[in-house]
């Protein structure tokens, strides 16, 4: 099968991760993931970031499938119903605007700068060595720690998942994925439940 | 009137669906497509029923069934 270009962005996610061990401020990079989805599901692009761009779905992938870290097992069945990926989706917005509040906090000079980087939303791990001083604001380092620990966060969920069931199981409960393809139904605004199958393309043979 | 067989065909349960498109990419016939960001669509007249987008599939919904054509 040909590749495209796309077909390569799994390197920059791992590059993206990387980073973040040398100098935290890149993170911010990682907005790049949260708006273009958005952009492309609001302009009519459908999922396109998923089904092409997504360079983490990219590296479970390649994790997963050819470097054989997967069991490659059916996942369980409650991880793609409804109530667990909107569930998830809520709860992972809800942890996103609380770290949005702490930046605010440190903007305000409510707090000071905390150079840590909180795994799985628990566990606050030491960064300070990723953050060199005085370059920018306070809150703009704050927010860096903050979605640095999303995006690790999410990675380390994906890995996992990707360990005990399918390369991308991550894709099921990702977020950004339930999201854009909750806009995609919002804007199609057809009900997908009247067909449950393509039994309907049966006609097509 | 032509004699009908049966043959395989990838079915996909279109509500649990999440659009990811990893079977799209693992296709030999080019025979599925995201519809609209919602969910996965095969052409069963493509569709030779080989099973490589049921085992890609993350969340398993994909399933190979026979059928009369």
């Amino acid at each position: 099968m040909k590749k495209h270009w796309y077909d390569y962005l799994w390197i920059f996610s791992a590059v993206y991760l990387l980073l973040g061990f040398f100098n935290i401020l890149f993170a911010w990079i990682g907005l790049l993931c949260f708006f273009i989805p958005l952009i492309i599901s609001i302009a009519g692009g459908g999922k396109g970031y998923c089904n092409r761009y997504c360079g983490r779905g990219q590296l479970f992938s390649l994790l997963g499938g050819r470097f054989g870290l997967s069991r490659k097992k059916d996942p369980p069945k409650f991880l793609r119903s409804k109530w667990f990926r909107y569930g998830f989706l809520l709860f992972f917005f809800t942890m996103f605007f609380q770290m949005l509040w702490n930046t605010w906090l440190v903007f305000e000079e409510v707090h000071g700068l905390r150079q840590i980087v909180t795994v799985l939303w628990t566990f606050k791990l030491p960064w300070h060595w990723a953050y060199h001083g005085t370059a920018v604001a306070p809150w703009a380092a704050q927010f860096a720690f903050g979605f640095y620990s999303v995006m690790l966060t999410s990675t380390i969920l994906g890995m996992i998942t990707m360990v005990l069931f399918k390369p991308r199981s991550w894709c099921v409960y990702c977020p950004m994925g339930t999201m854009t393809q909750l806009i995609c139904k919002a804007k199609s605004g057809r009900d997908v439940s009247v067909s449950q199958t393509q039994g309907q393309n049966i006609g097509r043979i | 009137m032509a004699d009908k067989k049966m043959c395989r065909k990838a079915f996909i349960e279109r509500t649990e669906c999440v659009a990811c498109g990893c079977c799209v990419k693992v296709c030999p016939k080019d025979a599925i497509q995201i519809e609209k960001g919602i969910f996965a669509d095969v052409d069963l007249a493509k569709c030779v029923g080989c099973g490589k987008c049921a085992r890609e599939c993350p969340a398993s919904v994909i399933g190979i069934r026979e059928v009369l054509v």
